[in-house]
């Protein structure tokens, strides 16, 4: 029992992280109707300039409050995300607007290996390590099975990690459904040109969008960091195909489809290395994904398309 | 009529929006050739002819749908023909210019989002385009975007629950309401719009363009697929927002009967060539409009009471 519940609180950790960023995938998916294959390389800038900011402020300024240190990371690495975020919709998506459907799609690639390889040439292709910042926690409950003791154990970065994700996930509800940012994105989704006709700035909107989806993957990034203690250039492809996964399972184009396909991939994976193999966790993500969409094409969430005529 | 002057052509004196040499070219296809036309201020002006003379393409340029080929389109804020301003704006390559009497915009320069916001010229759809996701009220609240957006610092301001952005909340509400109210929608503000059945559908789009507070308003085809009753509120409607809200209204109607009716000044098309310009009576009696449009005189042709019936009963049919 403490086993399955220390499992459980690793995988709403993980599932989080996959959360954040599948909303990435899944406010851009909902509003041009495209993937940006990019979005995992932004999670990764964010958890590099977190990286960069932390020590920078504790090394360099000797700021060793570590609330303020993360706050600032935070900020900064938010902004440069928005930044790239920007960017990428600027250069990659938005002159080739009118184009055929895959053109984007290429840029998109593009702008990912662009991305990582400016990492790796400028940050050296190892691995960045940060000693844990954040320790301790509280123990929920403990038992022993065969002789050895089992605790579960909700560790305080655990706790952030959720919370913050929460938090997030709520300002960004009420965002999209109260605000008239929100309401316009959503004119957008359903007629972009009409939106236009009525006033909304699409272009603005857009790039909005994109600039939105970036910050929360600074976020993500700035928890990975954390949480793992160690980046490199790459860890934005895996984590990328992830959350993409996550958008896809939760229905792509749905808010809370997104946060639920994240915490669900995070679950399954935590729980098959758990109980079976690691090795194959990856294979088990991706095999619940297959027999979802057989059953449900447009998701757990997601409403079914209708063609318009 | 509210603003009646002396001139034999009132549109001439006082346009809200004139299309001036316009020409659309598609590829090899003339679809507008050199076409000139005044919408008067506060006028109903109905533009007809018959299909495919080019008239959505008129409405396509002047709402910033398409970019014409070539010729200007100005639309106007305050009265007369401004012309020092016009001249001005054309000369100096800007989009829009402040006079004396209000301003002008030249609206093939302008993108489409800045004909409906700055210049005040809103347009509906002859297929309806509502947003159909989203609830009746949100596509009215869609339309007061930029007031709204003002108002909450961009966003910002609305996610802290600021004073300034609820007060514009309310206020934007307030006037979606009206306009429900005149459309008879309010019982149903908070059901998809998709879900209206058409007739309610034409009214919402129409209520929905007059949340941008329109100088012009661009109808294409609204009593398309509404049965006569239907037809004749909207004659109302209409009338209503050209009295009680100085709006003018420039429509595309196949619809003789509500033409007639209700417009101040017709302007008839025919292979994207101007035929024919006047007040009702004189475009009905003009022997070219008779030749083009009408040919023969179909009502006419048909006298046999029953078949007539059968016709008139399937003006009432919405078609997709």
């Amino acid at each position: 029992m403490e086993y399955f519940v220390q499992q459980l609180i690793n995988g709403l950790t993980l599932g989080s992280i996959y959360g954040l960023i599948a909303i990435g995938y899944t406010m851009v998916y909902g509003i041009i109707g495209m993937i940006n294959f990019a979005h995992g390389d932004v999670f990764m800038i964010g958890a590099f300039i977190s990286l960069a900011v932390f020590l920078v402020l504790t090394t360099v300024f000797g700021v060793t409050f570590l609330p303020i240190v993360l706050f600032l990371a935070l900020v900064v690495s938010m902004l440069f995300t928005s930044f790239w975020g920007w960017t990428i919709e600027r250069l990659a998506y938005r002159p080739l607007r009118g184009s055929f459907r895959l053109a984007p799609l290429i840029t998109a690639i593009g702008m990912s290996i662009v991305l990582q390889n400016f990492v790796q040439v400028t940050q050296g292709a190892r691995v960045k390590p940060l000693p844990p910042q954040i320790q301790g926690g509280v123990e929920l409950m403990s038992g022993s099975v065969d002789g050895t003791t089992i605790n579960a154990q909700l560790s305080y970065m655990q706790m952030i990690i959720i919370g913050t994700t929460f938090v997030l996930m709520v300002a960004f509800s009420l965002l999209i459904s109260r605000t008239s940012l929100g309401r316009s994105q959503r004119a957008c989704e359903q007629d972009r040109k009409m939106a236009s006709l009525l006033g909304v700035n699409v272009d603005r909107t857009i790039s909005l969008t994109f600039i939105m989806g970036a910050a929360l993957a600074a976020v993500a990034g700035l928890m990975f960091m954390l949480l793992y203690g160690v980046i490199d250039f790459y860890i934005g492809f895996l984590a990328g195909v992830k959350a993409f996964t996550a958008a896809v399972l939760g229905g792509i184009g749905s808010l809370p489809g997104a946060m639920l396909g994240g915490l669900l991939i995070g679950l399954i994976e935590v729980f098959w290395s758990a109980y079976f193999t690691v090795e194959y966790k990856d294979v088990a993500a991706f095999s619940i994904l297959a027999i979802v969409l057989i059953f449900m094409p447009s998701g757990l969430l997601g409403k079914p398309e209708i063609e318009k005529v | 009529m509210t603003t009646q002057t002396q001139s034999l052509y009132r549109w001439k004196d006082d346009p809200v929006l004139t299309v001036e040499h316009l020409s659309m070219r598609f590829g090899g296809l003339l679809a507008i050739n050199d076409l000139s036309f005044e919408v008067g201020r506060g006028d109903i002006t109905a533009l007809i002819g018959p299909n495919g003379a080019g008239k959505t393409t008129v409405f396509n340029c002047v709402t910033g749908f398409y970019k014409p080929t070539e010729g200007r389109i100005v639309a106007r804020h305050g009265k007369g023909a401004q012309t020092e301003a016009v001249d001005h704006a054309t000369r100096t390559g800007k989009r829009w210019h402040k006079s004396g009497e209000g301003a002008v915009f030249l609206l093939e320069r302008m993108p489409d989002h800045e004909i409906s916001q700055k210049a005040k010229v809103a347009r509906t759809f002859q297929n309806i385009r509502l947003f159909g996701g989203m609830t009746v009220l949100e596509n009215l609240l869609v339309a007061q975007h930029n007031t709204l957006m003002v108002a909450s610092g961009y966003t910002v301001g609305g996610i802290l629950g600021l004073p300034s952005f609820k007060k514009a909340e309310k206020a934007a509400i307030k006037k979606a309401v009206y306009w429900l109210e005149h459309v008879g929608l309010v019982d149903r503000a908070d059901d998809a719009a998709g879900d209206l059945p058409y007739g309610d559908q034409r009214r919402l789009e129409i209520a929905r363009a007059m949340c941008l507070d329109p100088q012009v308003l661009c109808l294409d085809e609204p009593a398309a697929g509404l049965n006569p009753r239907e037809s004749a509120d909207l004659n109302m409607f209409l009338r209503y927002i050209r009295d009680t809200h100085g709006t003018s209204i420039l429509l595309i109607e196949h619809d003789m009967g509500v033409v007639m009716e209700i417009s101040d000044h017709v302007v008839v098309l025919d292979y994207g060539v101007k035929i024919s310009d006047g007040d009702a009576a004189a475009v009905k009696n003009d022997p070219k409009v008779i030749a083009a449009y009408l040919g023969v005189d179909d009502e006419a042709e048909i006298d046999v009471p029953e078949v007539r019936q059968d016709l008139s009963g399937a003006k009432g049919v919405p078609h997709e």
